[in-house]
């Protein structure tokens, strides 16, 4: 008996031991295996945080001039936790600072109600950050306003005033350049969702103002900095219990762009003037862009949109008015890498690369007769007349349409004709490929068009895509058309019928349309900006940059970004060598002459192309004058266009000499290089110093371009 | 020995004077060590749970004061019971099981009985204390089963059914009482007590393993006849599924785990745990101060804690085995099951592995009547030991 007592004994020993064991297990599986889970939950619980971000980096231009700044005005706040400490939960507090500021009181408690809690006001009234955040009621308040409400504490409890850092645009030279800098917007919420749940300082927060467009967008990252941020440690009532550490702020780093200040408000002025030349000529002229390019590296010097917006307006947020306004504008979207257009007779580079590739004969004879007929199709010299039997030279000075029918027929015929499939050679469009049309630049800028070359691929590639709709629409389309407009619906029908059948059709009128730059090609005025850099400088295309260092906020260099090559064109040295032969003659005696007429063209050789593309539903053709020079020494490369701006020499032409004489300081015949927009002549490749304290070392006196 | 006899004189009480060194060289030191450093760890523990209680504190240091008074009483109730002459013990047990058991009814009676977290188990006392008079009846019970389990014609005999179904019906009586309290926690400490008791005591297995199926069969029964009422139902099954209600006794378990689990190797260190000192985990001085513990000493000051009730469980069963009769030996037994079990529903609950059932941890929770009645539990301990100890030359 006393055994099985015993034994009884044992068992409840070792049940006790396994009791022991098992809490052992389990405090072990909480506390260290998925402990970072547990710690992550209970700093959510606890832990709150206040946030004051960090002051943002300037923009400077090539020369160091800030473009984008801070300014630092007074803001009031209100910490809501401490009114709501005080028995009438701060009306009284609330009541005093209204009378103080001169606002009705109603304003500053619709402003602290948290956003989408009950009796709140939409965004901007109602407050979008945390609970725990002071939050400000009013901004640019006087010095002697803020000196109240410090010096009487007692009155205002958990009110405070301090300084707060917004952008402002120093505008040196009454640059505006809003589509290179962007401008800063509320963080989206894509833009949270995407970090995940990160717990780091520099994360982006509900309050956060980021950058939405241009470079604030690009480098948003450098540009923020990390915020100053102070953890409290609150209880279930959220009461602040103890404050566990301040982390200090990081000021943002300085962007160096590329872009002069000068040369870009002077570039911006002639874009203006040209579209206003392309109106007072009776052109409807709506948009237009213009680019100005270091050859030698790719360095964008100055780029400008037609129409443009104060990027001011941005500041403290847009209302819903002004934002449809900049909308239905078509401001906000930058046609310098944005829009895409014809690029109409500048393209003839192109097809003159392509024709030196495939052995034409670049110094022969080519018959340049009025009209060129494919087929049943007659195709006419637009912008040209009939020349007889020239040089392919003078065709590029003349813009001689017919002679390029003529090369592009001979391809087309050689590539197969009709029956060719989609793999069959297209040397004009793998040229335009190799010169960068129909991808993106690659720019450090967001948001750009990548454009598009009309090619025997790309027409079959389209009507895979399509031919479902065409052949459906040539069935039963149209029918709500053909209740009022029979005829037109039936043209509809008829050419979905033809689509249908053979849509992948490359054409012979495809290719020679193609070969004058119009037809399906699209390209943006940058592209074309670097198609005749890359012919300027030898065959290199260079993906081209706004930005050409990162410096940090005292001064210290942190990123220097090198020219990067894209691409190497692929026609012959041939080629090229013709092509910039051939192309200061346009600006002596072909259709770039007029705008030049007086220009030292000796001393300063330009290299030009015009070009009058016609774009399908507009009566007026788009204006282009694409060009670099020195043609002898060639330094910058300038593309403007002008949509529904009429000629190239005409409406653009003017513009870009202006340019030219800006850049290398001419004054009527007289050529003075220290006259250039340009401190010391040409554009700096090293980054301007800034100060320790983040001042930074920009030209004085008339050349800082501020009074 | 048949010494169930009341005649004993005053001088039979305590042990002769003259034996006093051997009583001191005698005592289970390890398991006074280790019962004092549970307790000392549980004031640290209580005191930093109490800080973030008082909102705003006249005296921030009150719970603490009254936690050590309380301490300082039970270590003289434990001195006290491990003098006590054991025949006298054995004869007033049924005086302190009648008692004891009386006084649970005393919390029915209007003004004198306290309703806390659902369960009407605590008497009123003047001066804001407060006594649970069911930690007193499971001693009570302990004492009152071992009497009647030792109470044998032979030594080596085995309990007659009639003593254990005896000894069953002295359980019974104050658990129903509890049950109707709804302390469901005490309910199940005092059963599996009885198992204990009965089984140690060498009754026939089929009483073992009638017993086993009848508390299995019971709980079914009582939660199958809604005998039990939701919210026990919900405390007892909500560790397993611990989100279901964010808002409850979930919440609760919840908070708990969010706590421990954030201790890490080393925890924040003392007074330093957000969720404890956010007050985050409820009631964390007494029925989840074991968060405390995990939140703010870490995996290895809570693992400590742990081993130290350990050391307290083998030192309680090595007593009960060297025991050199049954009575000893059950009185032993009974206490190794009643903390045993005791300390793995309360830690358990904090670590999501058992029901929440609002029991105290034993020698760190506060409360008084609870360290008195651990600590008159290891003065019981000393005298089996000490009593079997001088039965040996």
């Amino acid at each position: 008996m006393r055994d099985r007592s015993m034994l009884r004994l044992m068992v409840l020993g070792v049940l006790v031991l396994s009791l022991v064991v098992t809490l052992f297990a389990r405090l072990l599986f909480i506390e260290i295996i998925s402990g970072d889970f547990y710690l992550n939950a209970s700093a959510n619980n606890s832990v709150r945080e206040i946030v004051r971000p960090a002051v943002r980096g300037l923009i400077l231009d090539q020369a160091g001039r800030p473009i984008v700044s801070n300014h630092t005005t007074l803001e009031v706040t209100v910490d809501r936790v401490t009114l709501g400490r005080a028995k009438d939960k701060g009306a009284a507090v609330i009541n005093r600072l209204a009378l103080l500021l001169n606002v009705p009181a109603s304003q500053i408690t619709d402003r602290l109600l948290t956003c989408g809690t009950e009796g709140a006001k939409p965004p901007p009234v109602c407050w979008n950050g945390s609970a725990y955040q002071p939050v400000p009621i009013a901004n640019g308040i006087d010095t002697q306003t803020a000196i109240n409400i410090m010096e009487r504490g007692t009155d205002f409890p958990g009110v405070s005033a301090q300084l707060h850092a917004n952008r402002t645009y120093p505008a040196p030279f009454g640059v505006n350049a809003a589509h290179i800098v962007g401008y800063l917007g509320p963080v989206t919420e894509s833009q949270l969702q995407a970090q995940g749940s990160t717990t780091e300082a520099d994360r982006l927060r509900r309050t956060d103002v980021v950058g939405r467009s241009g470079l604030e967008a690009q480098y948003d990252n450098a540009l923020r900095g990390k915020p100053e941020v102070t953890s409290l440690s609150i209880d279930t009532a959220g009461r602040v219990t103890n404050k566990i550490g301040t982390n200090a702020a990081t000021p943002g780093n300085y962007l160096v762009s590329t872009i002069d200040a000068h040369l870009q408000a002077l570039v911006e002025n002639q874009l203006v003037n040209a579209v206003q030349r392309a109106n007072s000529q009776g052109y409807p002229g709506k948009s237009g862009a213009v680019v100005v390019i270091d050859v030698k590296n790719g360095n964008v010097l100055a780029m400008a949109s037609y129409p443009t917006y104060d990027p001011s307006i941005w500041v403290g947020g847009v209302t819903t008015k002004q934002y449809e306004q900049l909308k239905n504008s078509e401001a906000l979207s930058s046609n310098a890498i944005q829009g895409t257009f014809a690029p109409g007779s500048t393209y003839k580079v192109i097809s003159t690369a392509a024709a030196a590739k495939d052995k034409f004969n670049l110094y022969g004879q080519y018959q340049c007769p009025n009209e060129y007929k494919a087929g049943n199709q007659t195709f006419r010299n637009y912008e040209s007349r009939g020349y007889g039997a020239i040089s392919l030279a003078r065709a590029l000075e003349v813009s001689c349409n017919t002679v390029f029918y003529g090369i592009a027929d001979k391809m087309w015929k050689q590539g197969g004709g009709l029956s060719a499939d989609r793999t069959a050679p297209d040397p004009i469009a793998n040229m335009a490929k190799s010169f960068g049309l129909g991808t993106k630049t690659g720019i450090d800028l967001p948001g750009e068009s990548s454009g598009r070359v009309a090619s025997r691929l790309f027409k079959a590639e389209n009507w895979d895509a399509k031919k479902d709709s065409w052949c459906a629409n040539a069935v039963d389309g149209y029918s709500e058309t053909r209740k009022t407009n029979p005829t037109l619906a039936n043209f509809y029908t008829a050419l979905d019928k033809e689509n249908c059948a053979d849509g992948f059709r490359w054409r012979e009128g495809d290719a020679l349309n193609a070969a004058i730059g119009q037809g399906d090609t699209a390209v943006t005025p940058l592209q074309m900006a670097m198609v005749y850099s890359a012919i300027a400088n030898g065959g290199t295309v260079y993906q081209p940059r706004v930005i050409k260092g990162i410096v940090g906020p005292q001064g210290n260099v942190l990123e220097e970004f090198k020219p990067v090559v894209k691409s190497k064109v692929a026609t012959t040295k041939a080629g090229i060598n013709f092509l910039q032969a051939s192309l200061p003659g346009v600006t002596v005696r072909g259709s770039g002459e007029t705008p030049f007429l007086g220009f030292p063209l000796t001393q300063i050789p330009v290299a030009s192309k015009t070009g009058s593309a016609q774009v399908t539903g507009n009566k007026v053709s788009t204006s282009w004058f694409a060009s670099y020079a020195p043609a002898n020494d060639p330094k910058y490369a300038i593309v403007m266009m002008v949509a529904e701006g009429g000629t190239g020499s005409g409406t653009s032409g003017p513009s870009v000499r202006k340019i030219y004489e800006a850049l290398f300081g001419v004054s009527g015949k007289t050529v003075d290089p220290t006259k250039s927009v340009l401190v010391g002549g040409t554009p700096k490749l090293d980054l301007p110093k800034v100060r320790p304290d983040g001042t930074p070392v920009a030209p004085k006196g008339k050349n800082s371009g501020v009074s | 020995m048949s010494l169930f006899s009341v005649t004993s004189s005053s001088d039979q009480r305590f042990l002769p004077s003259s034996r006093g060194g051997i009583y001191w060289r005698d005592l289970d030191w390890v398991l006074l060590a280790a019962a004092l450093a549970t307790t000392i760890m549980g004031a640290m523990l209580v005191w930093s749970a109490s800080l973030a209680d008082l909102a705003s504190p006249t005296d921030p240091q009150s719970y603490l004061k009254k936690h050590v008074v309380n301490i300082v009483l039970a270590l003289a109730l434990g001195y006290v019971a491990s003098r006590l002459d054991y025949r006298w013990l054995r004869a007033y047990t049924p005086v302190i099981y009648v008692i004891s058991t009386f006084s649970l009814l005393l919390v029915f009676v209007p003004g004198l009985g306290t309703k806390i977290a659902g369960a009407r188990a605590w008497i009123q006392l003047p001066g804001g204390f407060t006594i649970q008079p069911s930690e007193f009846v499971k001693i009570a019970v302990i004492l009152m089963m071992a009497v009647i389990l030792s109470e044998k014609d032979r030594a080596d005999q085995e309990p007659r059914d009639k003593d254990v179904m005896i000894a069953l019906g002295v359980a019974a009586l104050p658990l129903l009482i509890i049950l109707v309290q709804n302390d469901t926690g005490s309910v199940l400490i005092l059963g599996s007590v009885a198992l204990a008791l009965v089984a140690v005591s060498g009754a026939r297995t089929k009483w073992v393993i009638g017993l086993l199926l009848g508390s299995v069969v019971g709980v079914l029964l009582a939660i199958q006849f809604g005998l039990l009422k939701q919210y026990q139902v919900d405390r007892l099954t909500s560790f397993l599924n611990p989100t279901a209600d964010a808002s409850s006794i979930a919440y609760n378990s919840t908070q708990a785990r969010i706590a421990i689990g954030g201790g890490g190797w080393f925890g924040f260190g003392l007074f330093q745990g957000p969720q404890t000192q956010g007050r985050f985990v409820p009631v964390n001085e007494s029925d989840f101060v074991f968060t405390v513990a995990g939140e703010e000493l870490g995996f290895i000051g809570a693992g400590i804690l742990i081993i130290l009730l350990g050391i307290v469980l083998w030192r309680a069963i090595v007593i009960a085995m060297k025991a050199d009769d049954m009575y000893g030996r059950l009185v032993a037994t009974g206490i190794v099951a009643w903390l045993a079990f005791q300390m793995f529903e309360n830690i358990g609950m904090s670590l999501g592995i058992m029901p929440i059932t609002g029991v105290p941890l034993p020698f760190v929770s506060a409360g008084g009547t609870s360290m008195m009645a651990v600590w008159l539990a290891v003065g019981l301990l000393q005298n089996v030991r000490l009593h079997s100890q001088q039965q040996l030359p």
